[in-house]
């Protein structure tokens, strides 16, 4: 099943983190598998981004004392593939023994830097973002609010994901959102199956990109990255994408402005949305926006083969 | 079944064969439904657990209060106090709010519900000053729902009777496997709407999305706007006076006349062309064939 939701303020910034945090924890009877968000704070300088990224997973923390010496190890080798590419530590924070956010100053290469980093044993990339900052784990949305300090956190947009794992495993990995490796700020979530998935990873990694997972929601995250890097913009690339892509599903794509929404051919997967002067908010099911407007509102279903994008 | 044997029935023409298996084969088409059950039953049928419930007696219910089974037991047991008249508050999306009701009973929801809501009644009057979510009135059986705004995919999935109204546009799959009823939306419908649809009538006030009516077997889909494409077996019928007088009957009773009438309505039934369907049940086609 899984529940995806997405809100964007218009021309300023909000408690996004709280906000998402109250609509995915009602979506939870979705999927109680993992929770995750794909949060956009206020963008930072020019040459600075933040990296979100994990060293271990989640279940690897019931190995034992041992695990420990192996995180402080491939820790240490973070920070010396950090040194070698010159990049400016500005701060860090382990918001988990197995998760770091990386606050950085690099004007270099960042798809070396980041497959450089991946090299290193257990270190999966969450997120590189001049805004983005991508947070993922077991657990519902309480849960990982509270572990990552989301309720704090302010910024202009946010899509999120609450997973009911079918098709691969119950871990970080495989939770939503996805980001776009290498590809700075653009996250997906999504609610469905794509059935021509095989076909279309097959294509998108002869022309050069990489998986990080055996998740068919990862596709879309690369191929959006794909087509927006190749200068479409994201309307077109996601009216392209219910074209290219079979199989039935709803998804949500976030860059560092815009928030935008695709169906299927078939509206087979739910969306409900909400949209005013200053806030549009979307979810599986009504209950979530519900959860953050409590007064009575206008929603509505998105029809088969609509795509909407709204501006920050 | 009739007492004959096997060597009989081969010999028998088919017409007679079905006669003499007890089966019929009359034709089931548009609106000449067959009386099932028996005309001297009183009009109004009552389960025989029913609460007596008095329509003067009106009670409220605040749905924060509770979560979804909860609720449902408090109305029941408001029921049971023979409360005939209930306002439900601050449903909030909740889902399967005031499912499974089998008596009479009028049902005020202030607000705006989730999916499943008023699914599988018989009998009760409902009206949602809100939105609902997926598949609202799934399978009631009669009584009416009245939605004030938009309402979600699969709307009145399954009906067998009722009225079921929606004043605001309604999603995807409306009316999916229609067995009976009237479905009436104020506004547009999305994609699939009727499909599968075997009985009753469903009107569109606005557009219908495509593959309108598909696989259809019976049942008439009247639509005022646009329809942007019919589905496979779903044709264009000729709109009656008879149709024109019950479309203008029933607009009016919901408040949804259009002020140009309904001349302009596109009427769509079955063209019948599915062979896979036809009025014996599998067990006695096995007999026949």
């Amino acid at each position: 099943m899984c529940g995806i939701a997405g809100l964007i303020h218009r021309g300023k910034s909000s408690a996004v983190g709280a906000e998402m945090t109250s609509m995915l924890q009602a979506l939870k009877h979705r999927g109680p598998d993992s929770t995750g968000y794909a949060v956009y704070g206020a963008p930072l300088k020019q040459g600075e981004c933040i990296i979100r990224l994990k060293v271990a997973e989640a279940e690897d923390m019931e190995k034992g004392r041992g695990i420990y010496q192996v995180l402080e190890e491939r820790k240490a080798a973070v920070d010396k593939v950090l040194a070698e590419h010159k990049v400016k530590v500005k701060s860090k924070h382990e918001a988990t023994p197995y998760a770091m956010r990386i606050e950085i100053a690099f004007d270099g290469d960042m798809a070396d830097l980041a497959a450089h980093l991946e090299e290193q044993e257990g270190v999966e990339i969450l997120s590189i973002g001049n805004g983005l900052e991508l947070i993922k784990d077991l657990g519902d949305a309480r849960d990982v609010a509270g572990a990552y300090a989301l309720e704090n956190f302010k910024g202009t947009h946010s899509i999120g994901h609450t997973r009911m794992a079918t098709e691969s495993d119950v871990d970080i990995r495989s939770a939503h959102p996805y980001w776009a490796f290498p590809y700075n700020d653009v996250s997906v979530v999504h609610n469905g199956q794509i059935t021509n998935y095989w076909i279309m990873r097959r294509e998108m990694e002869r022309l050069g990109h990489r998986f990080q997972s055996n998740c068919d929601s990862e596709l879309l995250a690369v191929y959006v990255a794909h087509y927006i890097t190749a200068g479409k913009t994201l309307e077109e690339t996601l009216r392209q994408s219910i074209q290219d892509i079979d199989g039935v599903f709803t998804y949500l794509v976030a860059t560092k402005d815009e928030l935008g929404m695709a169906k299927d051919t078939m509206a087979a997967k739910p969306l409900v949305l909400y949209e005013s002067d200053d806030l549009i908010a979307m979810a599986s099911e009504d209950v979530a926006i519900r959860a953050i407007l409590p007064h009575e509102i206008e929603t509505s279903d998105p029809y088969d083969e609509e795509v909407r994008v709204w501006q920050t | 079944m009739a007492n004959v044997s096997d060597d009989e029935l081969k010999a028998m023409t088919q017409e007679e064969r079905v006669t003499a298996l007890g089966m019929r084969t009359d034709q089931l088409a548009g609106r000449a439904m067959r009386v099932e059950f028996d005309p001297d039953e009183e009009e109004r049928f009552e389960y025989p657990w029913a609460p007596q419930v008095d329509f003067n007696k009106r009670g409220e219910i605040d749905a924060d209060d509770f979560d979804t089974t909860g609720l449902n037991r408090q109305i029941r047991a408001m029921m049971a106090e023979g409360y005939g008249t209930i306002v439900l508050k601050n449903p909030r999306g909740k889902h399967s709010v005031g499912v499974g009701i089998l008596t009479r009973l009028n049902l005020i929801i202030e607000g705006s519900c989730g999916y499943f809501a008023v699914g599988l009644i018989d009998g009760v009057n409902v009206r949602v000053n809100g939105r609902v979510g997926w598949s609202c009135g799934e399978n009631m059986m009669a009584g009416t729902i009245v939605v004030e705004k938009n309402a979600g995919s699969t709307f009145g999935a399954a009906i067998r009777g009722g009225d079921l109204v929606c004043k605001g546009s309604v999603g995807s799959r409306t009316g999916i496997d229609q067995k009976g009823g009237t479905i009436i939306v104020g506004g547009d419908t999305g994609a699939l709407s009727g499909f599968m649809m075997q009985r009753g009538r469903m009107v569109v006030c606005g557009n219908a999305g495509k593959n309108l009516g598909d696989s259809m077997y019976d049942g008439t889909i009247f639509v005022g706007g646009k329809i942007q494409s019919c589905g496979v077996d779903a044709v264009e019928a000729e709109l009656t006076d008879l149709d024109k007088a019950w479309l203008t009957r029933k607009l009016t009773q919901y408040d949804l006349l259009p002020a140009k009438g309904v001349d302009h309505f596109t009427k769509i039934v079955a063209g019948k062309q599915l062979w896979n369907y036809d009025n014996l049940e599998p067990n006695e086609k096995k007999l026949i064939l």
